[in-house]
């Protein structure tokens, strides 16, 4: 779909919430919404969308909306589903409708991580989508199995010993492809379309579909307001974060920079890699250029691409 | 519409809101330090900056981009000015 | 017309929840509740239901799917035990601060560690303040009439909070008892069709729940909590009256057992009311006016009824099936103590903890306790206001 075309579908997520100026959670949330073609039930994890975006008596959702916890988004929304299933079932409803479960990292690699896995492996009709901005930033930038090595977070500061976070992220959505669900995204909002296009694949799929997108945080990431879209595509050239899908167990790459980018300029962008760049660190930015490297040819090689 | 001051016996029960998509009534506007101008002139409706306002403030009608933003909710945070490939958008100091 | 049949305290509850039909059930089993959600699981696989089973992969998301199936407009249930119950306990407020009128058996018993599977209270009495309607009951009979009549009362709406059906583990749970078990239309008709007023599934008007609710309105929420639950007690009261008509069964706040002219008397819950029972039998045939009060309703807490009840009686133990930890007695002796405080009865107050870990306890162990009523009275001394009974030096 153009955007200009995607500009005529309906406001499902309003202004008037509280998002940080430059979060980066809107747009993600706007496009996803944007691609529903039914009414919807959302649900969010406690977290940053999910306190700006309700917070009493205002909601910015245009549909139907639950907040239940921080662990559960996936086990509500299931539970919103399976009602929605018994009553079609019984004849007591007829419309058809969405199940959209939104959680940040926090929310959907770590403590909401076995609400998920159970809600994927039965099979529930509805849509799980992780915004990852990389650290738990409502309550503070502290770090999450999803915040990338190196970065300084209230909880993995970078100190007179010890350079930021110590281990690499969690590559979730390979493991939500092991679950053998009909559909997995991982994306980025630089490209509205796709992004709009894979949300789409993900509502029309039956059964549940995972999306992973890209979130910058600028108040996390310590980047300019401004460049919260930018940094997006910046990671998908310097392949910190590709883009690919898992379509029916079919692999497909989404993306492929013009030329790969040395992960330096991801890293330069953002405060919280800041002291890598001091002397005696290189070696930390060497290593993640190593490990982004294998984990892109390994990207490369499962979606068929020549490397 | 739940009025600040509303007493328990007044609002809805448990928290429900039954509003859908009042917070539009809430105005962020004034978190801004700058502000986007958008010149009708050098636009080319890619609609870019209407996909990427993380407020939702760049208003499109008919699938035209206009030059009327919804200032009552964008917070300025300049992505609009960053993203637009003609440099249509001018942020502009308060 | 009901039929008598012999089922044990889990089958009963499980036909309940057949009768009741409800649009969803998430469970997860842990023992004793196990064959609870095993035999209705049977009654979905055979079309019996209407049902939506979420098989859920713990507590946590049993509880969360079944406040979104509640919040979604469905009638939802689950059913759980001990650390089951421990592990939903985020959730309970949840549901109760989100007013949803869910329905939960809990079979009870003890909470780890170390790991226990027997009955004791302290599962559902760590979740007496989590704003839940709490019922509990002598046999599978009572669990089976609680658990229809707690439809009612959640669902009313002066009330919409959730109920949690309490029944001993092992000894309720398990055993086979005979009880009448109400027509499949009867419980049809009694509990009737569930028609929220808001919820997640209408197109038509959308609504928020959950929100971030901070200084300015919190207070004004949980306000409305405290009055529904302050309300729930007569809409109880006239349920277990329309139930009545039904079955013949009568159901109040709790039972008076020879309460009327008693001296001594014993607070007691579930199980060991049946048991206590016995004992007061015993006694009065000696001459010795026993008494006991078998709560049924525990929350919302019926202080000024059990007050009255027990404003004339000279001695009074509490039995606990919990300990506190507070070092000043169990949680019922708590609630116990400061209803006759309020009246200023003279009467003294003696806690009793037992049954721990599922220790069984006796008839004549409860009449060594009103044996020790009697010599507080007869020497005006309490020697021992809290007691850990039967437990060895
Ligand atoms: C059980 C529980 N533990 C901790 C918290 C505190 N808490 C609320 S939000 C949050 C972090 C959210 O992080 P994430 O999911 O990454 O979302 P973000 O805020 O970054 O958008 C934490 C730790 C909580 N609400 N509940
Ligand atoms: S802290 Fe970060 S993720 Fe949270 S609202 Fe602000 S910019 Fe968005
Ligand atoms: S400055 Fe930011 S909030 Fe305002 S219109 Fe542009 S993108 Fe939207």
């Amino acid at each position: 779909m153009k955007l200009k075309e995607a500009a005529k579908t309906s406001e499902r997520f309003t202004g008037g919430h509280r998002l940080c100026s430059g979060c980066v959670a809107g747009p993600v949330t706007n496009l996803i919404m944007r691609a529903s073609k039914n009414p919807a039930v959302v649900g969010a994890a406690t977290g940053c969308l999910e306190v700006s975006s309700s917070i009493y008596p205002y909601t910015a959702w245009k549909d139907s909306f639950i907040h239940n916890a921080f662990e559960n988004s996936a086990a509500t929304v299931s539970g919103v589903e399976a009602a929605y299933r018994s009553l079609k079932k019984q004849g007591k409803m007829e419309e058809d409708f969405d199940f959209i479960a939104f959680g940040g990292d926090g929310g959907t690699y770590d403590i909401g991580f076995q609400s998920l896995s159970g809600a994927m492996e039965r099979g529930h009709d509805m849509v799980y989508v992780c915004y990852d901005n990389g650290a738990y930033m409502n309550t503070g930038i502290q770090r999450s199995s999803a915040t990338p090595k190196g970065a300084n977070t209230t909880t993995s500061p970078a100190g007179k010993v010890i350079a930021g976070k110590q281990q690499y992220r969690k590559e979730l959505t390979d493991i939500m492809a092991a679950h053998n669900i009909p559909y997995v995204a991982q994306i980025s909002p630089f490209k509205p379309q796709e992004l709009m296009k894979a949300a789409q694949k993900a509502f029309e799929t039956k059964g549940p579909a995972f999306l992973n997108v890209l979130a910058t945080c600028p108040r996390g990431w310590r980047s300019r307001a401004e460049k919260g879209i930018e940094l997006t595509k910046v990671a998908a050239d310097t392949c910190v974060w590709p883009m690919f899908e898992i379509e029916n167990g079919e692999w497909k790459l989404l993306y492929k920079p013009r030329k790969k980018k040395p992960v330096e300029e991801w890293l330069r962008q953002q405060g919280r890699f800041k002291h890598l760049f001091k002397r005696g660190n290189e070696h930390i930015i060497e290593d993640i250029q190593e490990h982004t490297d294998k984990r892109w040819n390994y990207i490369l090689e499962r979606c068929g691409e020549r490397q | 519409m739940v009025k600040p001051g509303d007493g328990y016996k007044d609002i809805p029960i448990g928290g429900l809101i039954l509003d859908a998509g009042n917070a539009k009534e809430y105005k962020t506007g004034g978190w801004r330090t700058k502000k986007p101008i958008l010149d009708k002139e050098k636009c080319i409706n890619c609609h870019l900056c209407w996909a990427f306002c993380p407020d939702i403030s760049i208003l499109s009608e008919d699938g035209v981009v206009s030059d009327q933003i919804d200032y009552d909710h964008c917070k300025g945070c300049g992505i609009c000015a960053n993203e637009c490939p003609v440099n249509a958008i001018e942020m502009v100091k308060e | 017309m009901s039929s008598k049949v012999a089922l044990t305290g889990n089958e009963a509850l499980a036909q309940a929840m057949r009768q009741i039909n409800p649009d969803v059930v998430a469970a997860y089993p842990i023992t004793p509740q196990t064959a609870m959600v095993q035999t209705f699981s049977q009654f979905v696989a055979d079309g019996e239901v209407d049902t939506e089973y979420v098989t859920v992969e713990s507590e946590h998301s049993a509880m969360s799917a079944t406040v979104g199936a509640s919040a979604a407009g469905s009638r939802a249930m689950t059913a759980t035990a001990a650390n089951g119950l421990a592990l939903m306990w985020e959730i309970l407020y949840i549901a109760s601060g989100t007013r949803l009128p869910i329905v939960m058996p809990v079979v009870n018993r003890a909470l780890s560690g170390p790991i226990n599977i027997h009955c004791d209270h302290s599962d559902a009495m760590g979740a007496r303040d989590s704003g839940w309607i709490q019922l509990y009951a002598e046999n599978a009979q009572e669990a089976y009439d609680n658990a229809i009549q707690a439809i009612r009362i959640s669902e009313h709406k002066d009330v919409l909070l959730p109920t949690m059906v309490n029944l001993d583990g092992f000894i309720t749970s398990h055993a086979v008892e005979s009880l009448e078990i109400l027509a499949d239309e009867d419980v049809k008709e009694f509990v009737g069709e569930y028609q929220p007023e808001n919820y997640l599934l209408n197109a038509d008007n959308p609504i928020a729940i959950g929100p971030l609710d901070l200084q300015d309105f919190y207070f004004e929420h949980k306000m409305q909590q405290a009055v529904a639950m302050g309300d729930a007690k007569q809409v109880i009261l006239d349920i277990a009256k329309e139930y009545k008509e039904l079955t013949a069964r009568e159901y109040g706040f709790f039972e008076s057992y020879k309460l009327d002219d008693a001296e001594v008397a014993i607070v007691a819950l579930n199980s060991t009311a049946g048991t206590a029972k016995a004992a007061v039998n015993n006694l009065r045939e000696a001459g010795v006016k026993a008494g006991l009060l078998k709560i049924r309703v525990y929350r919302p807490f019926p202080a000024e009824e059990i007050a009255d009840a027990l404003k004339d009686i000279k001695a009074v133990a509490v039995l606990d099936r919990a300990e506190s930890f507070s070092t000043n007695g169990g949680p019922v002796f708590a609630d116990i103590r400061s209803v006759l405080y309020d009246i200023k009865a003279n009467v003294e107050v003696v806690d009793y903890i037992y049954g721990l870990g599922g220790r069984d306890i006796k008839v004549e162990e409860i009449e060594s306790i009103f044996n020790d009523l009697q010599e507080i009275i007869k020497t005006g001394q309490v020697e021992n206001r809290i007691t850990h009974f039967g437990v060895r030096q």
